[in-house]
């Protein structure tokens, strides 16, 4: 694209800046859409959970306009800011933590170089980017002047910085194996059948997908780790003064994150953009993606990962709404005495399994 | 299984934060109504619960020196109002104690059908808010489900959902609808398998027994120190049941029915069902037994119910109606408390002889199951707090009269 607008445009600036934005815009789609689909796939899990049928009217069948109009709703809502609020920063704390989530997408792939920032560090970036995001949390909390939303703050500190260890021990360890940050090399390092993706490269990998999936569901602060919302402790915990549009940016931030998580770990051990089984390279779609042939390849593996993604989300929303949450001392406990402990012997595990049995680093 | 401490109990912190007060309710999602706790806390553990009430008070009891016994009868039902059928009961009871008036046979056990599917309501409420204190909302959902029908039950019944004044001084209002006893054990046959679905749910599940078992330990003591009663009071393993150990006029009506009184022996509950295992977590009297000795109570209502049908299709005579709306009351005084489902009920009526009562006075169960709060509170961390609350299963309608 960049290289089409050049021609167009003759020097260079300006056709990054508007391959830039037009990549911004492509990802904030995606970003909303995903968030749009979770609060409806969220409604429908937890109805269909509970023995009831969730929205069934709102635009036809299946309620699918019922995002929408949840949106539409709270935009009418009364701004609320209360007295004793620390004003600006009480405005600022829903996009700090929501400019955070979406910047995870842009070095998230979606497919075999469908990424917007190909970083060579990429898993680094996102571990790193996906800390930030408890910043908002934090600065809402606090500037909101009250004590629930101080306690959900503080809570959410001690939680999500906690579990960025165990976390980040779990995705150092396919990147050990592939040596390599950049996620779409992680990924296609898995092509071909599903026993290529790393949860089944050794007993190791497969015990350390687990421990990602706990640490991430945690570090989204999801059921039965969402203690900084905790409504039956904390009234909704740092969200309590917050109302209407800024509520939205929260709420978005948290489903955008859950389904970063969740395409991260997929990208990390379960071959991301590829199939269980290679059709795009048995029927001859594989190659590069600047061919017809690769394209189409590659939006097979789009979908794959769309998939992937979708389901570790509603694996999410299926514990969220089956199991009663965790109290903080067993949510540290957890993370200090079993993941991170567990995590690291995991990665020790892995570490000799490739010295032993695949000569070295890689394969 | 007796121990003299919680099994997992939060001590010895070596950084201590500055004290601070919180208020906790009346607008909380987790106190059960407009109870107002104030907590005083360091950090996230609470050193000092005071709970406030007053915020649902409505002068019941001076409302019921002003009218006849029947009048005052609506009112009852918004007392407990999560089992109106039992409140209904008590009252009705107390007065026909102080009239010296037993009702029929029939009417005996139309009256055990009805409160005891009451009881199997409102101790299905009791165990789906405390799935969603501890942060669980399907459990909620799934209890709430099989109390709508129980509702439809009582609306065929009489024609109300929650405030039914249905079982009246002298008899009930009205004999059951035709059809109504098949239905009634159609619902216990479905009911039946929920009930394992709900231990699947909770009872059983790891976080749920990390949650509840070993917090917030009621000694035995204590509880009859403090007036603990009903499941509060039996999840301490203390073995007593105004059903069997109350006042004549009330344990006549469970004569000749078969019926355990559900506590726990030594940490350890009779198997006549295939009940979950009791947690090695497990401390007697704490919230997990006050929570399983009512999903247990629920199965021995079942049996009630199914015996009473029986009993009732085959008694002879006709079901007993209301008294007078305005009949004089003989001089006197009389004071019963029946077995409702959170505790204890206590109704006083002295009469100095015209139709309208002298005094009324009501004994609420939750007034003294709230009682124990700041002791089972002490040392907590915040989470616990609602999570204990829960399990005294409070409603405030009837603490505050």
């Amino acid at each position: 694209m960049t290289e089409l607008l050049t021609y167009f445009l003759g020097p260079i600036w300006p056709a990054y800046t508007i391959a830039a934005l037009v990549q911004c815009a492509l990802l904030l789609v995606v970003a909303l859409c995903s968030a749009a689909v979770f609060i409806w796939l969220e409604r429908k899990v937890s109805a269909r959970i509970q023995d009831r049928l969730g929205p069934t009217r709102v635009g036809g069948r299946f309620g699918w306009l019922q995002p929408p109009a949840d949106g539409l709703k709270l935009l009418c809502k009364e701004d609320i800011i209360p007295a004793a609020a620390d004003r600006p920063l009480f405005r600022v704390a829903p996009y700090v933590s929501f400019c955070a989530t979406f910047c995870l997408f842009l070095a998230l792939p979606f497919a075999n170089g469908w990424v917007a920032l190909q970083l060579n560090a990429g898993a680094f970036f996102l571990l790193a980017v996906a800390g930030l995001e408890v910043f908002g949390v934090i600065l809402g909390g606090y500037a909101s002047g009250s004590k629930w939303s101080l306690y959900g703050a503080m809570r959410e500190a001690a939680q999500v910085v906690s579990y960025e260890i165990p976390l980040g021990l779990c995705v150092v360890i396919p990147v050990l194996i592939t040596g390599s940050m950049d996620l779409v090399e992680i990924g296609n390092r898995q092509a071909g059948w599903f026993y290529h993706w790393y949860i089944f490269h050794d007993p190791f990998m497969f015990c350390t997908f687990w421990i990602y999936a706990t640490c991430a569901v945690a570090s989204t602060n999801r059921a039965p780790f969402d203690l900084p919302e905790a409504e039956s402790e904390l009234v909704a915990g740092f969200l309590t003064e917050y109302s209407g549009f800024r509520w939205v940016i929260f709420f978005m931030a948290e489903y955008a994150a859950m389904f970063v998580v969740s395409g991260l770990g997929s990208v990390l051990f379960l071959g991301g953009w590829n199939g269980p089984i290679p059709v795009a390279s048995l029927v001859g779609l594989s190659g590069d993606p600047s061919t017809v042939a690769g394209w189409l390849g590659n939006l097979l593996g789009l979908a794959n990962f769309i998939f992937k993604a979708v389901f570790g989300v509603t694996c999410m929303i299926w514990l969220r709404w089956t199991l009663p949450r965790l109290r903080i001392d067993q949510v540290m406990t957890t993370c200090l005495k079993y993941c991170v402990p567990l995590a690291s012997i995991m990665l020790a595990g892995a570490m000799l399994w490739t010295f032993l049995f695949s000569g070295g680093v890689g394969r | 299984m007796m121990s003299d401490r919680p099994a997992s109990e939060i001590v010895d912190f070596d950084v201590h934060t500055d004290e601070m007060l919180i208020n906790m309710g009346p607008q909380h999602p987790s106190t059960h109504g407009v109870l107002r706790v104030a907590l005083r806390t360091d950090g996230e553990v609470v050193t000092e619960v005071t709970p406030h009430i007053g915020y649902l008070h409505r002068s019941a009891e001076k409302i019921g020196e002003n009218l006849t016994p029947r009048q005052f009868l609506p009112y009852t039902d918004r007392l407990d109002y999560l089992a109106g059928m039992n409140m209904n009961l008590g009252w009705a009871l107390c007065v026909e104690k102080l009239l010296g008036q037993r009702v029929s046979e029939k009417t005996r056990h139309l009256r055990i059908i009805i409160t005891e599917l009451s009881r199997i309501a409102s101790h299905l409420v009791a165990a789906g808010c405390y799935g969603l204190d501890l942060g669980s909302f399907t459990p909620f959902m799934w209890t709430f489900r099989e109390r709508e029908k129980i509702l439809n039950l009582f609306e065929e019944v009489c024609g109300a959902r929650l405030t039914y004044s249905y079982i009246t001084v002298g008899g009930v209002t009205a004999d059951l609808p035709s059809g109504w006893l098949g239905r009634c054990e159609a619902f216990l046959d479905q009911f039946e398998p929920v009930i394992d679905d709900l231990h699947a749910l909770l009872t059983n599940n790891a976080i749920f027994i990390h949650r509840t078992a070993g917090i917030g330990v009621l000694e035995p003591a204590m509880a009859i120190d403090y007036g603990c009663t009903g499941p509060v009071l039996r999840g301490s393993g203390v073995d007593w049941d105004l059903r069997r150990d109350g006042e004549p006029i009330f344990t006549d009506m469970y004569e000749g029915y078969t019926w355990r009184v559900i506590a726990s022996t030594g940490g350890q509950y009779p198997q006549d069902h295939p009940y979950p295992p009791v947690p090695p977590e497990a401390v007697l009297g704490d919230s997990w037994h006050r929570y399983f000795v009512r999903m247990l109570e629920v199965v021995q209502s079942m049996y009630l119910i199914r015996q009473a049908m029986e009993k009732y299709s085959r008694a002879g005579g006709v079901v007993d109606g209301p008294a007078q709306v305005k009949a004089k009351l003989p001089k006197g005084e009389a004071y019963l408390e029946t077995e409702a489902p959170k505790g204890q009920m206590g109704f006083m009526i002295i009469s100095d002889g015209t139709p309208v009562p002298w005094r009324v006075r009501i004994r609420s169960s939750s007034f003294c199951n709230l009682s124990v709060l700041p002791e089972l509170c002490r040392g907590v961390l915040v989470a616990d707090v609602p999570s204990i609350v829960g399990s005294l299963d409070l409603v405030l309608g009837e603490i505050d009269r």
